[in-house]
């Protein structure tokens, strides 16, 4: 990331968008309010001076331990973080958007984050946000076409999140 | 789609439109390098919507690596694109010294170079000659498996393996060369050297090629861009961009000091255009003859680089150094890096929680952006010129499905 000026005038442009920013480590990234997300995204590409024309990257990480005695151990609170890797083809620059959600919405088991989509910003972010949805479980409002991608359809849960157990069976197949 | 009638008189379906009918193209078609399945939305001959389905090869790596230390995930990038596992080792390796700060020796950051560049002329050969079998062309796919069966010896010799290599490793790589390779190596630069005008004329510049291809599926650089595309794709609409010269520093670090020119077109003309068949009075830049070409441009690239790194690294007096530890410590925090592979930029994902073993691991596959543009490239073409399309994404299936 070259220039932090930007960062300034993100503020400015989007009014409670940035929550925390972490430039003194190797990654520098900066933290959006989920509820502000497309807003920021859509200022970063089309109004900010380095254009962030690419989105290269969606990932989700699932911040849950399943082991009692360790969790006991960890500084965090269980969450579901998503994170975006934006690129510049102008600038050569990089960016990293770091979004905080529940693990379950409303701390409903079974019911998954909602985050708005960027598809409409970045039409890359389509088949992104479907491996997001089928492997973490994040529900992306506002994508055209929601559907497992990489899974079976009729799948059943999310292999990515730390409390997955693989099913004993799947039509007549042994699992474990 | 008028325009296209009006052109063209042989195209008679539109009049009397016939009823709409769904072709499932794979998963096991030929002309889909690996399981992918196409669903085609056909109206006669034309092609009216395009859905790929994926997954068929899906095997989760990325849960795999949250249970592995860092050096023990190697084997399983190359898995990924199994067609240039170098360069896959090398992505996570780097992601992995870029997150613990460490550098390798010079002596092997140049064999790196020579290793990588060695196995993206292998993978361009698959590219190219599975391209030829796509049109329906038999013999450039056997010229082409002639030369990389070569290179595949040269790997063999060093690692042992064929095609996943697990070499290139965190902090270094598993062996040095056995000795009388460089020369070995240089003996197949310059046996392979002229043939490439062979493949030229085979492809490059054959009637039926060039109808096949030109004016086929093109890609603007503004879609290119917005659906995330990288490699060769990007570069064959015209989009100046090469990891290898404008990515992090650590990759970068690694090409400093070698001279080599972006394969792209600028002002109308290719690098060193002089030397090759001119572009086709029909081909525009994005299509799938530019895909095709700026490939064939990497070839040579990278065998100029190779010449390069086998003088530099035989200059080199220091020793190899060792890899890291298999269990290496890896501090707490995260990295994502992106290295440019044959296919386009693959990027690796790293967080850690200060144990050796990582806590998410994810992989950017190149092949998966590129694939994604497919639908838009493929709404209104023939059904004939789908495999034209597809094909000249070069994608791999083991690299989307993970």
């Amino acid at each position: 990331m070259r220039g932090t000026d930007f960062i300034s005038e993100l503020e400015a442009a989007v009014d409670g968008a940035l929550i925390g920013r972490h430039l003194d480590v190797v990654d520098p990234w900066l933290e959006i309010a989920a509820d502000k997300l497309l807003e920021t995204c859509r200022w970063l590409k089309d109004l900010c001076e380095i254009r962030f024309d690419g989105l290269q990257c969606i990932t989700a990480i699932d911040w849950f331990e399943p082991d009692p005695k360790k969790a006991a151990k960890v500084e965090w609170e269980p969450h579901t973080e998503v994170i975006y890797h934006l690129w510049s083809t102008k600038a050569r620059a990089s960016l990293v958007l770091k979004v905080k959600l529940p693990r379950w919405q409303g701390n409903e088991e079974g019911k998954i984050p909602e985050l708005s989509s960027v598809v409409s910003v970045w039409r890359g972010a389509d088949w992104h946000e479907r491996e997001v949805f089928d492997l973490s479980g994040v529900q992306f409002n506002g994508h055209p076409d929601l559907r497992r991608i990489l899974c079976p359809e009729d799948w059943d849960g999310y292999p990515l999140r730390k409390d997955y157990e693989m099913p004993l069976e799947y039509h007549g197949m042994r699992g474990r | 789609m008028s325009q296209i009638l009006d052109d063209d008189q042989r195209i008679i379906e539109f009049d009397v439109r016939t009823d709409e009918m769904l072709v499932n193209m794979g998963p096991q078609h030929p002309s889909t390098h690996g399981v992918l399945r196409l669903v085609l939305r056909t109206d006669g001959e034309i092609v009216s919507e395009m859905e790929p389905h994926i997954g068929y090869l899906h095997r989760c790596a990325e849960k795999i690596g949250e249970n592995l230390t860092a050096r023990q995930w190697i084997p399983y990038t190359d898995r990924m694109d199994y067609l240039a596992a170098m360069n896959m080792n090398l992505g996570w390796s780097l992601a992995v010294e870029k997150l613990l700060r460490y550098q390798v020796s010079e002596k092997a950051k140049h064999l790196r170079v020579l290793i990588v560049e060695l196995n993206r002329i292998a993978s361009h050969l698959v590219g190219m000659g599975a391209y030829g079998l796509d049109l329906g062309t038999f013999s450039p796919f056997l010229y082409a498996f002639r030369e990389r069966e070569k290179i595949l010896d040269l790997f063999e010799e060093v690692c042992g393996a064929r095609l996943t290599y697990s070499y290139i490793t965190v902090g270094g790589m598993t062996a040095d060369l056995p000795p009388g390779w460089l020369q070995r190596c240089e003996a197949f630069l310059d046996q392979f050297e002229p043939i490439i005008q062979e493949y030229h004329a085979l492809l490059t510049t054959n009637a039926i090629f060039v109808k096949r291809t030109a004016k086929i599926g093109v890609l603007s650089p503004e879609m290119a861009i917005d659906y995330g595309c990288t490699g060769p794709v990007l570069r064959g609409s015209g989009v100046d961009i090469d990891l290898r010269r404008d990515g992090e520093s650590i990759y970068t670090a690694m090409y400093d000091g070698y001279a080599f020119e972006v394969a792209v077109m600028k002002n109308g003309h290719y690098p060193r255009d002089h030397e090759y068949p001119a572009v086709p009075r029909d081909a525009i830049l994005g299509d799938c003859w530019h895909r095709f070409f700026v490939r064939m441009l990497e070839v040579v690239q990278s065998m100029d680089l190779i010449r390069q790194s086998i003088d530099r690294y035989s200059q080199c007096k220091g020793a190899l150094g060792e890899p890291l530890k298999l269990a290496e410590k890896l501090p707490a925090g995260d990295t994502y890096l992106e290295t440019e592979c044959p296919k386009g930029q693959m990027g690796f994902y790293l967080v850690t929680d200060g144990t050796s073993i990582p806590w998410r691991v994810r992989a950017r596959s190149s092949s998966f952006s590129n694939l994604a543009v497919s639908p838009e490239l493929c709404r209104g073409c023939l059904i004939a010129d789908v495999p034209a399309i597809v094909g000249s994404l070069d994608v791999v299936m083991g690299e989307i499905d993970r």
